[in-house]
């Protein structure tokens, strides 16, 4: 995981994992019930 | 509102880029519900008492205004930086949605159209472009991966809006349990209230959490010489003012459009579409309407997946290869669809589902294309006005698609054979796009920025 750096700027802080995680799942969790809501449709494609 | 300024999002040191994406994410899942409208459109016919034209042109007006105000307004967002323009976004939607509803439980359409339409429209253009330059900033090793994430966005948008509006259109109408229910106007006006709230809170969690790069910064063993080592890639910096006078916009323009029409042509007609190719000589499709809304989802799946697939590969390809497979091999699939789409169902899809890849594709690696030849100094206003392709392919495909099918005969009369002028047009069309994309060529000299070593004594002319 790539993280920023400032030129001239000391170690970098430690990033929160958890922070990352939520930022990832607002978005994510939703998007997955999209999609398989919509793969339930395109069953009926294939059945 | 000094708190949104560019200046106080600049990244600490080891703000982790990957946050950026989900901010991004954020707004363009929320404005992604525009392409869900078909949700309650016939409730809206319903309450208004109004025909389909006339409910149409909310949509319309909307995506004419997304246009208008990316255009516009993409300066504006390269200077005020991604948080002020997600906020202003993020209250132009919400707004939008406030004001419709008011329209529709005072059962007065025009303010759905100035609500929906015009400022919703607004709160579109600024909150698709708003996150691009910023996320080619922080990701310049994979600027394609990072913009497709985001764009994909704006075709998940509409999976979760749909099922999700459905579920409370019904939870809202006391009457939803009954035959042939259509939603009450009173159910789509609270639909619309909680989609404001929702997308406003989704919107400001993208606003605060985006930062953009510190000068200088640059990803941990990423180096400019590599990028640069690339033909049609530069290290120089054009403004939204000159790229527009070169040739190379014009070109992408061309390109960019010629994708949308032909991507648009199928997805405007996806579900009839489909059942006219198999329908049999006594007038009966051997495609149900079940099937054809589970074709209509798959194509949503594909045109989402492309977004992000095809932009990602662009990273290690170029993205004038990729364009070129995107008009090239999606000319030779259009005519195999025109000509052999017909024989069986496993063949239709898959060539249907490459297809809208391919437009979704279009879309997400533009913006990298853009940074290729323009540099990041101001290219999400170029972003911007290039979106004008997108509104001008909004309106010629389905002008395109309608023409020749309202000359091929009456819906539910038409089959495979009546779809033939149409596609065939498209795959012209496409041919077009192949042509001006092979024609990309790096951006002269006197279009590039003047450096401290380098000045410029007058403003570059129109290129010819």
């Amino acid at each position: 995981m790539s993280t920023a750096h400032n030129p001239g700027a000391k170690a970098p802080a430690t990033m929160s994992t958890g922070k990352l995680a939520v930022a990832w799942a607002l978005v994510g969790v939703p998007l997955a019930y999209g999609i398989y809501q919509t793969l339930t449709r395109v069953a009926a494609l294939f059945g | 509102m000094g708190w949104l300024d560019r200046e106080r999002t600049v990244a600490p040191p080891g703000f982790n880029r990957w946050l950026v994406p989900p901010a991004a994410l954020a707004v363009h899942l929320c404005i992604g519900q525009a392409y869900a409208t078909s949700v309650y459109k016939t409730a809206l016919v319903k309450h208004f008492g109004a025909s389909l034209t006339e409910i149409g042109v909310i949509f319309s007006i909307a995506i004419v205004m997304l246009g208008l105000s990316a255009a516009i307004m993409g300066t504006w967002v390269d200077r005020n930086g991604p948080r002020k323009a997600m906020f202003t976004s993020a209250m132009f939607w919400a707004g939008g949605f406030l004001i419709g509803s008011l329209g529709i439980f005072t059962q007065q359409l025009w303010l759905v159209y100035l609500g929906y339409g015009v400022v919703g429209g607004i709160g579109l253009g600024i909150g698709y472009i708003s996150p691009v330059s910023t996320l080619i900033k922080w990701f310049p090793d994979r600027p394609g991966l990072a913009t497709g994430m985001a764009i994909m966005g704006f075709g998940g948008g509409a999976l979760i809006a749909s099922p999700v509006s459905t579920a409370l259109l019904k939870m809202y109408d006391p009457n939803s349990g009954a035959k042939d229910w259509v939603a009450s106007g009173d159910a789509v006006g609270r639909l619309f209230l909680t989609l404001a709230v929702v997308y406003l809170a989704y919107m400001l969690f993208g606003a605060f959490t985006i930062k953009v790069p510190a000068d200088g910064w640059k990803p941990a063993g990423f180096d400019p010489a590599k990028v640069k080592a690339a033909k049609l890639v530069t290290t120089e910096n054009v403004s939204a003012k000159n790229a527009v006078k070169t040739r190379q916009f014009w070109l992408v323009w061309i390109a960019l459009f010629c994708n949308v029409t032909a991507g648009i042509g199928i997805l405007e007609q996806a579900a009839p579409m489909i059942q006219d190719f198999f329908r049999q000589s006594d007038g009966v499709s051997l495609v149900s309407a079940a099937v054809a809304a589970g074709f209509v989802g798959l194509l949503s799946i594909g045109n989402m997946a492309g977004r992000f697939a095809w932009s990602a590969t662009s990273d290690v390809t170029g993205r004038k290869r990729i364009y070129m497979v995107y008009l090239g091999v999606g000319a030779v699939l259009y005519t195999v669809l025109a000509l052999a789409g017909s024989t069986t169902t496993v063949l239709y899809v898959a060539l249907a589902f490459v297809i809208i890849s391919f437009y979704g594709g279009g879309f997400a690696t533009v913006p990298a294309y853009l940074r290729d030849l323009f540099g990041t100094y101001q290219v999400g206003a170029i972003h911007g006005r290039l979106l004008t392709a997108w509104s001008a392919a909004g309106v010629a495909g389905p002008l395109i698609v309608n023409a020749f099918l309202d000359a091929q005969g009456k819906p539910g009369q038409l089959n495979a054979v009546s779809y033939q002028p149409a596609l065939l047009t498209m795959v012209v069309l496409l041919v077009i796009g192949f042509l001006a994309n092979l024609m990309v060529k790096p951006v002269d000299a006197r279009f590039h920025e003047p450096r401290p070593d380098r000045g410029r004594t007058h403003e570059p002319a129109m290129e010819a």
